[in-house]
């Protein structure tokens, strides 16, 4: 199934874009879709922390995506 | 609700338009923080920096730690405003307000806000040196 990543901060210029589509297996998790970042792009395995976003709200590793879903890449932040 | 109020602005911000939403009769006590851009970081000269934020998100995440505030703490309002885009030397980066009946509160309150934003709110901050920039906290 395809899902879309959009990706902020230091996670865009490590994917090089903002926004782009993902190929990954159906029923895959939150914790799948990370894994799959971080083998694509080994700089995501540098980052102090990786957290995925699903309807504006931060989900848990066993987390299921849906095909089209808009999956927000979050690393750290640093408000304030 | 109408005892909060959270912005995420383009523009600068104003500590004194913050106080003035969370003043009312029941507080005796408004404590604000506002983060500025310093100057030097670990002894590196700061040119600017630029703000970064997931709008729908960021803006949910600040409403959560106001509704937090009122709903655990004796506090009357809560404004919570944040700026994206670039900003200078002594720019104002963050403002929150909290009221309370009594100071000690209103102490708690505020600093409760600004440790959480800094934790769970979507936004991020780049820090660009006279010789490079860096995505603040990315890397341990």
């Amino acid at each position: 199934m395809t899902i879309k990543i959009i990706a902020f901060g230091i996670a865009k210029e490590i994917l090089n874009q903002r926004e782009m589509e993902v190929e990954i297996h159906e029923g895959a998790t939150v914790a799948d879709v990370r894994k799959q970042l971080e083998a694509d792009y080994p700089a995501f395995q540098k980052l102090a922390s990786l957290s995925l976003a699903v309807g504006e709200e931060y989900r848990e590793d066993d987390f299921t995506i849906t095909e089209n879903q808009e999956v927000i890449i979050i690393p750290p932040v640093a408000g304030g | 609700m109408k005892n909060i109020e959270i912005l995420l602005l383009e523009n600068d911000l104003d500590s004194a338009k913050a106080e003035a939403f969370v003043t009312n009769d029941e507080s005796g006590g408004i404590v604000s923080f506002v983060g500025t851009v310093r100057k030097f970081t670990k002894g590196k000269e700061v040119i600017r920096l630029e703000f970064e934020a997931y709008r729908p998100m960021a803006i949910k995440e600040m409403r959560k730690i106001a509704e937090h505030i009122l709903a655990h703490y004796p506090a009357r309002r809560v404004a919570i405003h944040h700026r994206v885009g670039v900003l200078p030397i002594g720019g104002i980066a963050v403002v929150i307000s909290v009221s309370c009946p009594h100071r000690k509160d209103a102490f708690l309150a505020c600093q409760y806000a600004i440790d959480t934003l800094k934790e769970t709110v979507p936004i991020w901050k780049k820090e660009v040196f006279t010789d490079g920039e860096i995505w603040v906290a990315a890397h341990p």
